[in-house]
């Protein structure tokens, strides 16, 4: 978890955040929230995008350092789609998230930085899988990460179902990032979402007053 | 056929006038040198087939292979120099964990055959080297892409190259007792392989059983051929 505190542990601008990824019948719901902060004092961006597109169904939300991530992302989406082009078809998914894993583990003790790896493929369909701080790579049907995960824990485990339609999921997401943001005080902003299946990319977003509101003051 | 290079035939990083390299068609000479290597695709697999042949009795049965696994999903067959060969399945295996490891899943075959491939063809731009003598055959069967195979000769090319498995066994074990030739050399061993649905994807060596009832059937085929028509042979 990247529980960080202020002072000389922070390394310059950091996206205490929200991000999740989720597949659904014949797709992936990927999402985060749009806050950049320094230190957790200073909100430095309102809108930052941190779902950043690595291929044309491949998509990646990052957490921890900006700077980091932002290397990352740029590092493996030139190295997918290199990759991409002597395949001479689309890449699969876990190829994308090898290529993440294997920047972060081979540059640990520069990095801090966490992902979500998700998208489509014509071989394993959707699928979503976490390259953690160190470098490790797990495969999932859901996960949560950023600062702002530890609040939703409990709903994405209480309402999370294999096979939910795609609206099901979509209102999932919305409703697990509305609840972190409102919970967190690193994550706000507007919520991004992308919807990705074999037909294509949906982006989704959603401005902080048309999130869904839960607490009934 | 004899062209004499007379003078640009020295090194690979020679050009003769009327634009060949000698040196890489010499290596290919070393392959057509050599006892038959086959491989046959179908629609559910690939079968290998080698001529072995068996250059003194001493040799155990099973010993220098001429069939190689490459990755759990690949075979080659090669002809040619057998050291130039063993030499290049390691690189293809090399090739093949080092896709694994970058990207997370099996090598392509069209992708291990380009790079397998590069390779040979770095090795006849240089004086300092020669060019690989052998050629070989890739072929590996997966779920998505189905069987496949490629070639790769001593110049750098690859190309690709269409029963079920188990019927395809028999078929390639005659054609190799059948391209033997008896009065040449005398003594060979079949080395037979397939990789398909039969195998779950995996390039194995056939089992004893079924390369007994393929070798049966390959010497009686034979054998009714000698005995029907003599205008036929």
């Amino acid at each position: 978890m990247e529980r960080r505190c202020t002072g000389s542990e922070v390394k310059g601008v950091s996206t205490g955040t929200t991000i999740l990824a989720a597949i659904y019948d014949g797709g992936v719901v990927i999402g985060s929230d749009s806050r950049a902060s320094i230190g957790g004092e200073y909100v430095s961006s309102k809108t930052i995008n941190k779902v950043i597109q690595v291929h044309d169904r491949i998509f990646c939300c990052m957490s921890g350092s900006l700077a980091d991530a932002q290397a990352v992302t740029k590092a493996a989406k030139f190295q997918l789609s290199f990759h991409s082009v002597q395949m001479e078809r689309p890449p699969l998914v876990i190829a994308a998230a090898t290529i993440m894993k294997e920047l972060c583990y081979k540059n640990k003790e520069d990095l801090q930085a966490g992902f979500i790896t998700a998208g489509w493929d014509h071989r394993h369909g959707p699928q979503v899988y976490v390259v953690s701080l160190g470098g490790m790579l797990v495969s999932q049907p859901v996960t949560i990460g950023g600062s702002g995960s530890t609040y939703i824990y409990g709903y994405v485990d209480a309402k999370y179902k294999p096979n939910m339609s795609r609206e099901e999921c979509l209102q999932f997401a919305t409703n697990a990032l509305a609840l972190a943001m409102g919970r967190d005080n690193v994550s706000g902003g507007v919520a991004h979402l992308a919807v990705i299946s074999e037909t294509g990319v949906e982006h989704v977003v959603v401005p902080g007053n048309k999130l869904p509101r839960f607490n009934h003051e | 056929m004899s062209s004499i290079g007379t003078g640009y035939d020295l090194s690979a990083s020679t050009f003769s006038p009327d634009g060949r390299v000698f040196q890489v068609e010499y290596a290919m000479k070393a392959v057509e040198n050599s006892s038959t290597a086959i491989a046959i695709r179908c629609k559910d697999g690939v079968v290998f087939g080698v001529e072995k042949l068996v250059l003194s009795k001493l040799y155990e049965e099973g010993s220098n292979k001429r069939i190689f696994n490459i990755d759990r999903h690949v075979g080659m067959a090669v002809a040619g120099l057998l050291a130039d060969a063993r030499s290049l399945s390691e690189v293809a295996r090399e090739e093949s964990s080092n896709f694994r490891m970058n990207y997370g899943h099996d090598i392509p075959l069209k992708h291990l055959s380009d790079r397998v491939a590069m390779y040979v063809h770095a090795y006849t731009l240089y004086s300092a080297v020669r060019p690989f003598g052998c050629s070989f055959i890739l072929g590996s069967y997966d779920k998505d892409d189905g069987p496949q195979l490629y070639m790769v000769d001593p110049s750098g090319i690859s190309y690709m190259k269409d029963m079920t498995c188990r019927e395809l066994v028999k078929e390639v074990a005659k054609i190799i007792y059948i391209v033997h030739d008896e009065v040449k050399d005398k003594a060979f061993e079949l080395e037979l392989s397939w990789v398909g649905e039969v195998t779950n994807g995996r390039h194995v060596l056939v089992p004893k059983d079924v390369r007994e009832e393929a070798e049966k059937f390959a010497k009686d085929s034979l054998e009714e051929e000698d005995d029907s028509d003599e205008d036929n042979m």
